[in-house]
């Protein structure tokens, strides 16, 4: 009988640890890998050609939808590229929020990264801790926006409306006596930024209570350190961004070295790796969270002094205030001209960029002047990460690749766009 | 910042740069297909540019470039679909000699700054150098632009489709590829099988494009 030297495993679609529709087509040497070949595509839905039939503000749902975990930070990249074009810049208070609310956002994909790659690795605790937290992050969102994750909050100019001064509150039910309705209510009776406040006071010790179940956990170093190394050379060929790249000790991020909106007036750090593996970048984006944690407060600060408009106050650009509707002609007129129409975007071409959850995610628009986008093209950070997949499982087993694919945080919304 | 870049992109290939120009505080730069190569690695290695890292590739079909859809003169007295033309991909098709564009997107974390390139590929073959050994990372970019808008990139070693299905036909980012699509697909009872078949629903546009 013949010797079987190489065999090929068909990983996914639909496998747990595939982080939604990964299909991978394996080469293997016995266990271990000699080739990855990930077939994506299975979640495309032409968002960048669906952007180019309708006005520029109907397609900020359409960001949310494609990182489905870090919603407002894709959002933030679509609409601070369109600001560019025309030329505008929102109000102060509106690039606070926004910073807060991307901050949030960070903690929120994170969260669910590190729930998910603990599940993936043995760690189910994690999961369950994790989603505990984002728990409150998504009642944030919901007071904002009225949605818990497709917000389209953002928007050309500012932000959709200012911060509720009431958080909405747990109501009475057969399964809660009246004393856990008033521990559930305890922390929402002031604003939301009271609510958050109160979060940020308690996250810390969140993170140190994941850190002491994983850091030092010998299941967890024996999955993680040593898997997936990449040099900083080869990060840099390979077109990896954010925790990717500075796990493998190259200090590089966006908020600081171009920073957009408010950041720079942000105190925060950017952690940095030193081996450029799995555990490092584990590391990084835990101690994330933790500056994320900084950010929102210094914002929660400033936010709660500083009151002020939240979007620019020109209507051919952001709505006229629907009471102005009802007695003035004119704001009427400008309402109805941007919702059936929009506005014109002068002809050119730009490229924004923001420091997602997940790297670089960027946003290249081109405009021949019309109320559409001419091209949308959406840089995802994901996209250019599992295409070093190749690379980086080469040699490993098969129980890596699951580590692997966790340590990248895919998500294929935005990989498929 | 992107003064000082174009000064540099002067001083090195001043004959190679077909066109220069810097909106919104971002420099873009068009060379010719046959320099794209040497530009690229120049713009890499060169002390005064490092462009490590090649951010995004994507493709542009520049087809229907300042067109629009609607037509206020005679028509607006009777009513919307009347005021609607349609876009016109055959008179726009006979001078496509700069139809499709590929356009890099480069970063230097060294020196903090970017640079975007811009490259017609060759109207007859669709051929456009890739630039992998270049930036490693490119690999699936290019696959994508070929995927979506038929660009060919010369020299790729593996350049499949990537996020269209398996077997599929045409290239669905070129702006003469209808929204709606081609084909539809529905399993079939009687044969017992996934049948394919041309669509049944109708293009509509809700909001006309409008150029002011």
């Amino acid at each position: 009988m013949a010797e079987i030297e190489h065999y090929t495993l068909n990983f996914g679609p639909q496998h747990p640890a595939a982080h939604g529709v990964l299909r991978m087509i394996l080469e293997m040497d016995g266990e271990t890998i000699e080739r990855a070949d990930p077939h994506v595509g299975l979640l495309h839905r032409a968002t960048e050609k669906l952007a180019e039939i309708k006005p520029y503000n109907q397609s900020i749902g359409y960001m949310d939808r494609l990182d489905y975990v870090s919603m407002m930070c894709n959002e933030h990249a679509y609409v601070l590229a369109i600001e560019k074009l025309l030329g505008i810049e929102a109000p102060k208070r509106a690039q606070y929020i926004r910073v807060m609310f991307a901050e949030i956002t960070r903690i929120l994909n994170h969260l669910m990264w590190l729930g998910a790659h603990g599940l993936d690795v043995g760690a189910m605790t994690m999961f369950l801790y994790c989603f505990r937290d984002r728990e409150p992050l998504m009642d944030a969102y919901e007071a904002v926006s009225g949605t818990r994750m497709h917000a389209t909050y953002y928007r050309p100019g500012g932000v959709y409306r200012d911060l509720p001064d009431t958080m909405p509150q747990y109501e009475k039910s057969p399964w809660r006596n009246d004393k856990k309705l008033k521990e559930l209510n305890a922390n929402r009776q002031g604003s939301l930024l009271d609510f958050l406040w109160d979060f940020t006071e308690q996250f810390d010790s969140s993170v140190d209570e994941y850190e002491s179940l994983l850091t030092e956990n010998r299941i967890w170093k024996q999955r993680l350190v040593g898997i997936g190394v990449v040099s900083p050379e080869r990060a840099f060929q390979l077109g990896l961004t954010g925790p990717m790249l500075r796990g493998s000790g190259v200090a590089w991020d966006l908020r600081k070295m171009q920073p957009y909106d408010a950041y720079a007036e942000m105190d925060f750090d950017v952690p940095v790796g030193r081996n450029g593996d799995c555990y490092d970048r584990y590391l990084v984006r835990v101690e994330e969270m933790r500056q994320s944690n900084r950010i929102i407060r210094q914002c929660i600060e400033w936010l709660q002094k500083n009151p002020g408009p939240v979007m620019i106050d020109d209507h051919k650009i952001a709505p006229p205030k629907r009471a102005d509707m009802k007695n003035d002609m004119e704001s009427l007129i400008h309402h109805f001209k941007l919702f059936t129409e929009g506005y014109c975007v002068p002809e050119g071409e730009t490229y924004a960029a923001v420091e997602h959850p997940k790297g670089e995610f960027g946003i290249y628009l081109m405009s021949d002047g019309a109320n559409k986008p001419y091209r949308l093209k959406i840089r995802a950070p994901g996209f250019a990460h599992i295409s070093a997949m190749d690379e980086l499982a080469k040699g490993h087993m098969l129980a890596d690749v699951v580590a692997i694919i966790g340590t990248m945080d895919i998500v294929f919304g935005e990989i498929d766009r | 910042m992107s003064q000082l870049l174009m000064d540099l992109v002067d001083k090195h290939f001043a004959d190679k740069v077909l066109d220069k120009k810097i909106y919104r505080g971002q420099l873009t730069i068009e060379v010719d297909k046959s320099d794209l190569l040497s530009v690229c690695e120049t713009l890499r290695d060169n002390d005064d540019f490092q462009f490590e890292q090649l951010i995004d590739l994507c493709g542009v079909d520049y087809l229907t470039y300042g067109q629009d859809e609607w037509s206020t003169h005679e028509a607006s007295g009777s009513g919307f679909e009347r005021g609607r033309a349609s876009l016109d991909f055959d008179s726009a098709k006979e001078d496509s000699e700069r139809r499709f564009a590929v356009v890099y997107h480069l970063l230097s974390v060294t020196l903090n700054h970017r640079i975007r390139v811009r490259v017609f590929a060759d109207s007859e073959d669709m051929m456009v150098p890739s630039v992998i050994d270049i930036w490693n990372g490119v690999n699936w970019f290019e696959r994508e632009a070929f995927d979506l808008f038929g660009i060919l990139f010369e020299g790729h070693p593996d350049l499949r489709r990537i996020l269209t299905d398996y077997g599929f036909i045409g290239h669905p980012f070129r702006k003469d590829f209808p929204v709606v699509g081609e084909l539809e697909m529905r399993y079939d009872e009687e044969q017992e099988q996934c049948v394919y078949e041309p669509v049944t629903i109708e293009e509509r546009i809700l909001v006309p494009r409008v150029i002011r």
